[in-house]
């Protein structure tokens, strides 16, 4: 048996993102992409399980970017036992998750797996997330904002997080498809050169998918956030910033 | 045409979450315009007092032993099944840990569109325009909401829960549970609260918040010596608190806690929709960060666009002098 990892390519928030003159995507030629940041937590929790049961653990993606190869082999790197792309017409293109669970739900079928792990969340999901549409189009069990699993027999315990730290725990008979919120650990890092050794060494097997008819998330816009309610800017060397700051508190008897 | 909004009520162990007066004040807004009525559903066991102070025109509730804990599998069946019974042309969900697990479940079954971690809703030229925060808050997409079916995951704390005033008396009318819920594949098994903490970050008037700026967790000593100085505690945003460097107590966002000081002195933090969540609402709240355009900026009163090292140290050594 197997765990089936779903990964991600995504716009990294942390740079600087334009809207292309269409209004309705980013500048897709000044995105630099990641991986998903909770897919990244999704592959550790499921190595983490391989490592409890000796489960194979292959990745699974979408190569909407041109450079999904690269996550793959990283994850092969990581620990992986297998590495599957599905390519098609896709290329450059913002999917919806419906689309997305679309083209993976046959794949997924075909793997068989005992779980299907994936991120929570994602940056650009705008149409709701991915675990539940797939588990939904799969017929199977599903939930999100999980942050441990435990594989048993004919079931994943998992502890899912609800909000001011309180956890509720949860049974879902297998095949089942999960959310990652965090691993149990920081995802592992892996150096470059193990990264190279399995560009070497494995192969990624390719699976071709048709385009959907409707693929892009339904919108009229995108736009920056308005800036109204900035804040005021504090500007200067650290201390004439830390004198203002030191003001602005005295004045509210806050020092 | 447009009848009816349905919104589900979300409830744990009997308590009525606040997002559910949020979703209901909004349905209420949208509602009045175009003459439809407000259904709540409520699911549960043993929770029929908790739906008639649930403030919607109707208030559909469904009880059922599966439905006692959140059970993922079996609000999504309870939904969806109230869904094709009542036919309504909107149904609101909150974007939380349980409705995330239900609403794109659901409009997937349903094949109804979803716009999901809507933080507004809005008539434009006639036109329903939801907003959705995507891209960690840095992009917004308005997306059009026609009347033949959708659904919406609203964010919690977006809208005020002050519309929802409870007038009139709630109607409330059982429903009988899906045959579906005597079959499930999954199973609650029980909750969990986190340990008494050392510290309550949601009673402290002053909090210094630090996220991934930080970098390592041997930084955090010069924001426990600013807290110390400024008489204030220590909080994070969630990627340190995944990392194990400051407990979960300290967590400040949507799957953490809400905090509301007096002062927010937030450094290196970006200023996720997540946990922009958790302290939007404080008195004072000023950011230290790198990027001119972190989110942290659109909702701080003051800004300072820095290395967080430096102005830490430099309020650390007037603090200390």
């Amino acid at each position: 048996m197997t765990l089936a990892v779903i990964l991600k390519q995504v716009p990294d928030v942390v740079e600087e993102l334009a809207i292309d003159p269409s209004g309705t995507d980013l500048d897709r030629d000044s995105v630099s992409y990641v991986v998903n940041e909770f897919d990244e937590h999704a592959l550790e929790e499921a190595l983490l399980l391989r490592e409890a049961t000796g489960e194979d653990v292959v990745v699974v993606g979408v190569d909407t970017t041109g450079e999904l190869d690269q996550a793959l082999y990283t994850a092969l790197a990581k620990g992986a036992q297998r590495a599957v792309k599905l390519v098609g017409d896709v290329e450059g293109s913002w999917l919806s998750t419906r689309a997305l669970a679309g083209l993976l739900a046959p794949v997924i079928r075909e793997l068989s797996p005992r779980l299907v792990l994936t991120g929570v969340q994602a940056p650009d999901d705008l149409d709701g997330q991915l675990a539940p549409t797939l588990g939904a189009l799969l017929d199977w069990p599903h939930t999100g904002v999980v942050v441990g699993t435990e594989l048993a027999d004919g079931l994943v315990r998992v502890r899912k997080e609800l909000w001011g730290g309180i956890m509720l725990d949860l049974e879902l008979a297998t095949p089942a498809v999960l959310g990652i919120q965090a691993a149990r650990a920081t995802p592992r890092y892996v150096p470059v050169g193990r990264v190279r050794q399995a560009m070497r060494e494995s192969t990624i097997e390719e699976v071709e998918v048709e385009t959907p008819v409707e693929s892009a998330p339904k919108l009229s816009r995108l736009r920056a956030p308005e800036a109204a309610g900035r804040a005021e800017m504090l500007t200067g060397s650290p201390s004439d910033v830390v004198e203002r700051i030191l003001e602005i508190l005295r004045a509210r008897g806050l020092y | 045409m447009a009848e009816r909004i349905l919104v589900l009520a979300e409830q744990l162990e009997g308590q009525l979450t606040d997002v559910t007066l949020e979703l209901i004040g909004v349905a209420r807004r949208l509602a009045a315009p175009r003459g439809s009525t407000v259904d709540a559903l409520v699911l549960g066991e043993g929770v029929s007092a908790l739906a008639a102070t649930v403030p919607a025109d109707r208030t559909l509730l469904m009880e059922h032993p599966a439905l006692r804990l959140f059970n993922p599998e079996a609000a999504q069946r309870a939904l969806e099944a109230v869904a094709r019974e009542t036919s309504p042309w909107l149904v609101l969900v909150p974007n939380t840990s349980l409705g995330m697990d239900v609403a794109a479940a659901v409009a997937t079954r349903l094949g109804w569109p979803l716009v999901a971690y809507c933080q507004a809703i809005e008539e434009r030229d006639g036109q329903l325009v939801a907003t959705s925060q995507l891209f960690g808050g840095k992009i917004l997409a308005d997306c059009p909401v026609g009347t033949d079916h959708a659904v919406i995951s609203v964010l919690a704390g977006a809208f005020s829960s002050e519309a929802a005033a409870p007038e009139p008396p709630a109607r409330i009318e059982r429903l009988a549970p899906p045959a579906e819920l005597d079959g499930l594949r999954v199973r609650a098994v029980g909750l969990e609260r986190p340990e008494a903490a050392d510290v309550d970050i949601t009673r402290a008037e002053k909090i210094v918040a630090v996220g991934r700026g930080i970098e390592s967790k041997e930084n955090l000593e010069l924001a426990e010596e600013l807290a110390e100085g400024l008489g204030a505690v220590v909080a994070a945003s969630r990627p340190l608190v995944d990392a194990g460097w400051l407990p979960r107590s300290r967590q400040v966002g949507k799957s953490g806690l809400k905090v509301k000081p007096r002062l927010y002195l937030a450094l290196g933090i970006s200023g996720a929709p997540e946990h922009l969540e958790g302290m939007r609402d404080a008195e004072l709240i000023i950011a230290v960060n790198t990027d001119p355009k972190a989110p942290i900026f659109d909702v701080a009163h003051y800004g300072v666009v820095a290395d967080l090292f430096e102005v830490a140290e430099a309020l650390q050594e007037r603090l200390g002098g």
